[in-house]
């Protein structure tokens, strides 16, 4: 199998965007985590255990 | 030119793609106008959703507008790439692959779609379903390298936001929405032709075609009048309607009648007449497209001060209703 080498610059870039793209799914799961509260207000906790 | 076809025609990688190069894929400036005439739209509803879904909803819209733009850069690489105002973009430049490109605003539009589900429900999610197809599928596909009527039916994409606000704020689409639509809808084909006429020859080289390419720039000046007419009394039907109030109702008269002069300085111009391609400048105006750029530059302004009248009588109260008998 072909492996390639990162340049600094190329692990330094993939890391930024990796920070980015983790920065943006944890905003969105806390969106939907907070849309879903304010849909279904304090009765989202009424629920069978 | 097929999909396969487009989707080959970028670029090797010129570097690593960063965060950026993806916002940049998204069009913000296109973005923004859409956030803005969404905005509008859903403080001028009669009802709203509270912070967080009102939020969630106008986040929606914005990621729909821009995973179609994203789209819309996939696509239509190869055209951007011989364009001087689009070959800076993110896949023709090399910096984000095409593939790439295609793969974040298809992921983009989903979640988009599914947020504003969630959020406001299935009409509102629908609408922005149908509104990311239509610019990506409908215009960027079709209509753009096939008519060019492109930007006058590919116009309803752009259109739609305040409609789709409305409708996540109050559940329905009633007429004030869809004449917020139509104001948008006949805004845009004086806005592009305008555009197009200081810069047919970029379009002409990319095989785009628009009016002035197609038709020449005299047809394309007296469309860019017509158009303007129908506006300027379109732009004032929200005050009749108790939609607009007074403050509304100045903006749209003034801004209508400004307008209108300057789309008849454009037709008794002669912008567009000689072709602009070899400019080094891409800003740069001859005497003759100064009438053209002038219209283009007020166009923005037009729209910026009319959805930001209805922004500030309703989400700021500055309603004052407008009763002339």
């Amino acid at each position: 199998m072909d492996t390639k080498t990162l340049t600094d610059e190329e692990q330094s870039a993939r890391k930024r965007r990796s920070v980015a793209i983790a920065l943006a799914l944890a905003g969105f799961v806390g969106l939907v985590f907070l849309v879903t509260i304010a849909r279904l207000g304090a009765s989202v906790l009424e629920r069978p255990l | 030119m097929s999909i396969t076809d487009t989707a080959t025609a970028a670029p090797a990688r010129a570097r690593p793609s960063t965060a950026a190069d993806y916002l940049a894929l998204l069009k913000p400036r296109v973005m923004s106008l859409v956030i803005f005439t969404a905005c509008a739209g859903y403080a001028a509803a009669p009802s709203d959703l509270g912070p967080v879904l009102g939020f969630a909803a106008i986040l929606s819209i914005a990621v729909g507008a821009g995973a179609a733009g994203a789209l819309n850069m996939w696509f239509d690489a190869d055209i951007d790439a011989k364009m001087r105002r689009t070959r800076v973009r993110p896949v023709p430049s090399g910096r984000v692959r095409a593939e790439e490109a295609l793969g974040f605003g298809v992921a983009m539009a989903i979640l988009s779609v599914l947020l504003m589900a969630l959020a406001a429900g299935a009409l509102p999610a629908a609408l922005l379903a149908f509104t990311i197809v239509f610019y990506a599928v409908i215009y960027t596909m079709w209509l753009k390298r096939s008519t060019p009527h492109n930007i006058v039916i590919g116009g309803l994409a752009g259109a739609l936001p305040p409609t789709i606000a409305w409708a996540a704020a109050t559940g329905t689409v009633s007429a004030d929405p869809l004449l917020l639509t139509a104001i948008i809808f006949m805004w845009t084909p004086p806005h592009f032709w305008a555009l197009a006429l200081y810069q047919r020859g970029d379009y002409a080289a990319a095989g785009v075609p628009m009016l002035p390419v197609t038709h020449g720039a005299k047809a394309t000046r007296t469309q860019i009048l017509a158009y303007s007419l129908a506006l300027a009394p379109l732009g004032l039907a929200p005050a009749l309607t108790g939609l607009g109030g007074w403050v509304y109702a100045a903006v749209a008269a003034f801004g209508g009648l400004m307008f209108v002069v300057l789309a008849l300085r454009v037709a008794r111009s002669r912008a567009g007449d000689e072709e602009h391609a070899g400019d080094p400048d891409l800003y740069a105006v001859r005497r003759g497209a100064r009438a053209a750029r002038d219209l283009f530059a007020f166009s923005i302004l037009y729209l910026f001060i009319l959805f930001g009248a209805l922004l500030a009588e309703h989400a700021a109260g500055a309603y004052v209703p407008l009763t002339l008998f």
